[in-house]
């Protein structure tokens, strides 16, 4: 297991290069930070030269992205557009995504989860149908259109919550966003957890348990769960990376300023440092969610081994 | 005279009748393909000690008349329509699902053809075998564990105490047997059913299985139903027979008769399909055609397609059981004949 670990950080690091290389050279390749700096003005050729010079705009691109990697670990992600630096940014930003991203895993599981067990011990029935077509509808209509509806109904026409979210996002206002947030992944959760329970109703090991006399109870929770939420569990906490990076349009509908947002804004102003700060951590946080899911799978079932 | 009979004994109390007494016990699924008639009728009795070896074609409704026993049985489709399943005095379609669950693993037992997909993958076999304790007895999961390491020496795995946290998946065919014969042990039911306990394995750890199986029931006094393909096990272990098809019981008889003098032409072709010594290079004997369609069973004697005794009646008339003399019964219409008997094709009852 140790050794496994390790191989699999040693993994990591061919990854993290290739992915922040490339999103250096996007970056690059968007347009002149410079001059989306200055917006619709046109900058001063002296100043522009300075700035440039500064951000060693001159150098070739290899040499940029070896001066931007030595500053990341040395813990400076350059400035942002604002002037801010990028890592106060992300330390206002991460914050209130991660807030946000545990609001809709919570859904994810508390909703999703339930439905699932619920419909898999029902196929067949109309409210397993129900529940079914209703995953279907939410899994093809895009995120911004049910996050405005949403945003639309319960925050302005009923007024339940505030359409916004404040710039310090506590967890209550988070609560239709974390939904919002949440939909799709918690369709699939739902599918994926009727068809596990499903198919392990019919495992033989399951008949074995009725037939130790078990109580119904323990025979679902011990033996048909046990089991079945296998792969429900490794989806989730993939879903953990999708979740965060995936927040933008989200973050964007009910104006939240986490990472999203802050990533938004960093591309529209070409703010190299912005976006590629923000993408780096977000890499890492997927391939550490990603291992730690494979590491959580192990121990889940005692079948995987990993040498 | 031929009579047709009711091989048990009368309804009662725990004393004087059989552990187990199976009457007219009928099963079927309602599928969306129409009714299939899985079980029609299935009598059949075992007494404590004793081990009953049921018999049959692929489909005959040799495990799901246990399923119905064990009160297992996949509902829906699965459904008792008919019959009695006295055990212990009491009828098991009577109890209430508490009463019947508290019997389930505790007074009868069911061991599965394949153990490694019968045993819980995720579940160490010691929190397997150590639930029966828990929850039928109440004990501490420190007692449940010190029980379940007892029950592996008991079923000889070595190292139990090692071995009482591996998973299924970590143990040889064999070995993982001999978990579900210790979890079917666990209570000490007074029977047990083994529906084909060593068809999956090796033939070379086959017949260890099947011996310690025999040797626990004869130190326990159990009544130990035993499904089976094996006609050479049979001979070995069951007191006696039961045959079944279509859902019927077709012959019943103590074991040493019916290898003599079969008195029902489907058992006499499933003796002759055996290979044997003395007909080395000879052909193989085979029933010829197949077993019906469930949804379809053909009227009067299900087997008169395939018989090669049937005659007109065969096709109207349904053969009840007849007794053929004080411990045994066929549902032929010529069992007489089958069994060498040269008198006119016997009366119904
Ligand atoms: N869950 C089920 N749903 C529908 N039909 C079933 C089900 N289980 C059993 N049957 C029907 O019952 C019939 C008898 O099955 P059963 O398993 O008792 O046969 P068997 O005698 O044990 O055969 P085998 O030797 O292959 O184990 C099958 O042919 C099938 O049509
Ligand atoms: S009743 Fe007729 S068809 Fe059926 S087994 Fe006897 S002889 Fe054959
Ligand atoms: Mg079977």
């Amino acid at each position: 297991m140790g050794r496994y670990v390790i191989r699999r950080l040693l993994q990591m690091i061919p990854v993290f290069i290739g992915s922040t290389f490339l999103i250096f050279f996007m970056v690059y390749a968007l347009g002149d930070p410079v001059a989306a700096l200055f917006g619709d003005r046109a900058p001063d050729p002296a100043t522009a030269a300075q700035i440039r010079n500064d951000l060693h705009l001159n150098d070739p691109l290899w040499k940029q992205y070896l001066i931007y990697m030595k500053n990341i670990f040395t813990g400076d992600f350059g400035t942002a557009f604002n002037g801010e630096s990028v890592t106060s940014l992300m330390g206002s930003a991460f914050p209130v995504t991660i807030r946000l991203t545990i609001v809709a895993i919570l859904f994810e599981i508390v909703i999703g989860i339930s439905l699932g067990v619920l419909t898999g011990m029902r196929r067949g029935k109309p409210d397993d149908t129900g529940v079914l077509l209703l995953t279907l509808i939410v899994i093809s209509v895009p995120t911004f259109v049910t996050g405005y509806v949403l945003q639309y109904l319960f925050g302005v026409q009923w007024g339940w919550v505030s359409p916004s979210v404040s710039p310090e996002a506590p967890f209550n206002e988070l609560i239709l966003p974390g939904l919002v947030l949440a939909l799709v992944s918690l369709a699939y959760v739902t599918r994926l957890t009727r068809t596990s329970i499903a198919e392990n109703t019919r495992a033989d090991y399951l008949r074995t348990a009725v037939a130790k006399g078990l109580p119904r109870h323990r025979i679902i929770i011990r033996h048909l769960l046990r089991n079945s939420l296998i792969p429900v569990v490794t989806f989730i906490g993939t879903d953990v990376g999708f979740l965060m990076g995936g927040a933008i349009v989200t973050e964007r509908i009910f104006n939240i300023h986490g990472v999203g947002y802050q990533l938004y804004q960093g591309i529209l102003r070409n703010n190299a440092p912005t976006v590629v700060g923000f993408v780096t951590i977000l890499v890492l946080v997927f391939l550490i969610a990603n291992l730690l899911v494979d590491l959580l799978y192990a121990v889940l079932d005692p079948r995987i081994r990993y040498a | 005279m031929a009579t047709s009979v009711e091989l048990s004994t009368e309804e009662g109390g725990t004393e004087g009748g059989p552990l187990l007494d199976v009457r007219n016990l009928h099963v079927e699924f309602r599928t969306r393909e129409g009714v299939a008639r899985a079980v029609n009728g299935v009598d059949y009795s075992v007494d404590a000690g004793e081990t009953l070896a049921v018999l049959g074609e692929s489909g005959s409704g040799k495990s799901v008349t246990a399923q119905a026993i064990m009160g297992i049985l996949d509902s829906p489709p699965g459904f008792v329509t008919q019959g009695k399943i006295i055990f212990q005095g009491r009828d098991m379609l009577k109890l209430s699902g508490e009463e019947r669950r508290k019997v389930r693993g505790a007074r009868m037992a069911m061991i599965f053809q394949d153990a490694l997909s019968s045993l819980n993958p995720v579940l160490n076999v010691g929190e397997q075998l150590g639930e029966m304790f828990t929850v039928h007895r109440g004990l501490s999961r420190k007692q449940a564990r010190a029980k379940a390491v007892e029950l592996m020496e008991r079923v000889r795995i070595p190292a139990a105490k090692e071995r009482v946290r591996s998973y299924p998946h970590q143990f040889s065919g064999g070995m993982r047997q001999r978990v579900m014969i210790a979890m079917a042990m666990a209570l000490e039911p007074e029977l047990i059913i083994a529906d084909e306990p060593t068809t999956a394995l090796d033939v070379t750890v086959q017949a260890q299985v099947m011996d310690l199986l025999a040797d626990l029931q004869r130190e326990y006094n159990m009544g130990l139903i035993l499904i089976t393909h094996d006609l050479g096990v049979v001979a070995d272990v069951a007191d006696k027979i039961a045959v079944m098809y279509a859902g019927r019981i077709v012959e019943t008889s103590p074991v040493h008769d019916i290898y003599a003098k079969p008195a029902h032409p489907y058992t006499k072709g499933l003796l002759d399909s055996i290979p044997r010594l003395d007909q080395k290079g000879q052909e193989l004997y085979a029933i010829k055609g197949l077993p019906p369609n469930l949804l379809h069973i053909p009227p009067g004697c299900a087997f008169n397609p395939r018989c090669p005794l049937a005659q007109d009646v065969c096709r109207t008339e349904v053969p009840p059981l007849y007794r053929v003399s004080r411990d045994r019964a066929s549902a032929c219409h010529f069992w007489k004949e089958v069994v060498g008997d040269d008198s006119a094709p016997a009366d119904k009852a």
